[in-house]
């Protein structure tokens, strides 16, 4: 990381009509570094993918690789191979054939690339399959053909569009491990665009969250978790409990629930902004009476090595969501009381407001992150 | 295990088993039709072609198989060798020009895209003898392409260009281009985008990436394409009557002739079922070639 980044995005503007899909976008690429591209469909992600590829024109801005302009090479001359959503194996050759496409066209010799596709097929595990079509392979056995072609040419960078989205969901949870036993293996730098913040979270060394065509967070998975930047990125990745008030020194007021303790913060004093709290993060106490804050349990759901409890408290519109170890021994309708342990404090400003309906799509239910954190989002004052 | 197993089963035959039947009512219509307008015409010929003609028309029903004999006269085989390879040479040409053009709408934007196609539809939609006669207009020896070369100065005497087997070509070539065109385009447009991408992106140049992906995708409809523009530039015969003035004699002219002027009923009939036979055969080729292709491309 001490060294010149691999691949430094500068200022990067891309426009569509009168849509700005990407609004001045900078970031350094390490070398060796997994690094994912995040934020719910529109995001701008595919854009900034595309453009490192060859494939859009950026209205401003500098793409370099290794210090080389990349925007002044064509599309089929940069360093750079991309696995494709669709995977886009080519239907008319055999596995073997579309492995070894990319290093016909580079003019590598016959017996180079006879020895080069048998190698790389074999990191994926492809090898007996070399002479069959596309069409004869499961959807698993398609996607490692096109990772097979997209490392066989071993590129400085390899962009991978959505690498799992085609895949169900146990085949999925296997392939996320695999992509990056594989990132070790070949030693080479991955960018992945994704819309699901929990492949984003266990894959990546670093993850930039992209929100309508700006940046809104750089930063590592348990950084983006603990100290989010901003109330988007707070409710995107993982699932959170947001209290919206006033800031103070060292905590925010919050309506109906008095003061709540914040991790230290620069956010200037007497500003809107919103108290993040983790469900792991809401200790629950079984005497109602005497705690502070207190609630009744309206739902619990048993999720195997953990219980996420739905508490309603008066005065908060939606309920607080609290997380346990194993299972709880509270049941519907039972009194508790609440108390939050560490929360952290992200502005509340008029752009990052509006966000709650914004979050539509692309976030599909996944595991803990799921219902409980839709109705989290719905908390505000 | 085998529980689950039985429980499948019926659901994988039953779709099988009505396929064999449902479908009869449906095709029911269609199958009266090719029998009352296609086998039993057919049927007629073949029966026609092995008897005598009658002395103005009609048939004299004893049997002979002079018909067959006269059919390798060389006049005739001329006539039938001259026919395919002026079929073939549209057919070509057609290719060559209708490429470039099905490639470049597959390009356009999605609002010229239709621009392109209603253009290209649109002469279907002025009678074909109209059409016909615009191209006397032009080629005659007064016509317009004449009178241009001669007042740019190209040249002194007027080309014969009308009356010529070239003329007949481009008749031809203009009637069934948009045959061509069309399913050309289609197989073009259906291509997966991202396929091209892919080559660019393993480090293909433009070209290698037409030769490689674009082309090979497309032969599907290159051949279509080419199976309507070659069975009816074979069979025309309105084309060759007036622009090629009846001097160049192709297969459909002949069989008129034989019908209307020599009254000579079973030889037309054993031409008609020549011309037929071999129609269908470069149909059935197609149809195979076309079935290994796009099973290539989806198994082994």
């Amino acid at each position: 990381m001490s060294t010149a980044p691999l691949l430094r995005v500068d200022g990067v503007r891309a426009v569509y009509g009168d849509t700005v899909a990407l609004h001045d976008i900078s970031l350094d690429i390490a070398d060796n570094e997994f690094f994912a591209l995040l934020g719910p469909s529109g995001c701008g992600k595919t854009t900034l993918l595309r453009s490192i590829a060859g494939f859009e024109t950026p209205a401003a801005g500098r793409i370099e690789i290794d210090g080389d302009d990349l925007l002044r090479m064509p599309a089929h001359r940069r360093p750079v191979n991309m696995m494709f959503q669709s995977y886009a194996l080519f239907p008319h050759m055999s596995v073997e054939k579309n492995v070894a496409y990319g290093l016909e066209s580079e003019g590598v010799g016959r017996a180079e690339t006879a020895k080069r596709v048998a190698e790389v097929m074999d990191v994926v595990g492809l090898g007996h399959l070399a002479k069959r079509r596309p069409g004869q392979l499961s959807g698993g056995q398609r996607q490692r053909v096109a990772l097979a072609r997209a490392i066989v040419k071993r590129p400085r960078l390899l962009l991978l569009d959505e690498p799992l989205s085609a895949l169900d969901r146990q085949v999925r949870a296997s392939m996320q491990l695999e992509l990056k036993r594989l990132q070790h293996e070949v030693g080479l730098t991955f960018v992945v665009v994704t819309h699901d913040q929990e492949e984003a979270m266990s894959m990546a060394d670093r993850i930039a969250v992209l929100r309508d065509g700006r940046l809104e967070q750089l930063a590592t998975p348990q950084e983006l978790y603990a100290n989010p930047a901003t109330r988007f990125v707070a409710s995107f990745i993982g699932s959170a409990n947001l209290l919206d008030g006033v800031v103070r020194p060292g905590r925010v007021d919050v309506p109906g629930v008095g003061a709540v303790e914040v991790a230290a913060h620069a956010l200037p004093d007497g500003t809107p902004a919103t108290a993040v709290v983790r469900p792991e993060d809401v200790d629950l106490t079984a005497d109602a009476a005497t705690a502070a804050l207190s609630g009744v349990v309206v739902d619990t759901y048993f999720l195997g090595g953990a219980s996420t409890l739905s508490i309603e408290v008066a005065g908060l519109a939606a309920p607080i969501i609290a997380s346990v170890h194993g299972t709880s021994a509270l049941t519907r309708g039972d009194a508790v009381g609440v108390r939050f342990g560490r929360a952290a404090a992200v502005s509340r400003d008029a752009a990052t407001v509006d966000d709650q309906d914004g979050t539509d799509d692309s976030a599909e239910p996944t595991g803990v992150a799921g219902t409980p954190q839709e109705e989290a989002e719905g908390v505000r004052s | 295990m085998t529980s689950t197993l039985d429980r499948k089963a019926p659901a994988v035959r039953a779709p099988r088993a009505r396929r064999g039947f449902a479908p009869v009512p449906f095709l029911a219509p269609g199958l009266v039709f090719l029998i009352a307008f296609m086998a039993i015409p057919v049927g007629l010929l073949a029966f026609y072609s092995f008897f005598k003609r009658g002395r103005f028309g009609g048939v004299v029903f004893e049997f002979t198989l002079d018909n067959w004999v006269k059919l390798f006269e060389p006049l005739y085989l001329g006539v039938i060798v001259q026919s395919v390879g002026v079929a073939l040479v549209v057919t070509l040409l057609a290719l060559l020009i209708g490429y470039p053009m099905a490639y470049a709408i597959a390009g356009l934007s999605p609002k010229w895209r239709t621009v392109a196609l209603v253009a290209i539809v649109l002469p279907f939609w002025t009678n074909f003898l109209i059409r016909t006669y615009a191209w006397i207009l032009l080629l005659n020896n007064a016509g317009w392409v004449n009178q241009w070369l001669q007042s740019l100065g190209i040249v002194d005497e007027p080309i014969a260009m009308l009356y010529t087997p070239q003329a007949i070509v481009v008749g031809l070539l203009y009637m069934y281009l948009p045959l061509m065109v069309l399913p050309l385009y289609a197989s073009l447009q259906q291509l997966d985008p991202s396929l091209r991408e892919a080559a660019t992106n393993l480090g293909a140049t433009p070209w290698r990436t037409f030769r490689t992906v674009t082309l090979p995708l497309s032969l599907p409809g290159a051949l279509t394409g080419c199976i309507f523009v070659f069975v009816p530039a074979m069979s025309n015969f309105v084309i060759p009557e007036l622009i090629g003035g009846g001097k160049t004699i192709m297969v459909g002219n002949l069989v008129r002739d034989q019908f209307f002027e020599a009254r000579d009923w079973p030889f037309g009939a054993t031409l008609a079922l020549v011309l037929t036979i071999m129609l269908v055969l470069v149909i059935l080729v197609q149809s195979a070639v076309s079935r290994r292709l796009t099973e290539g491309s989806r198994r082994g």
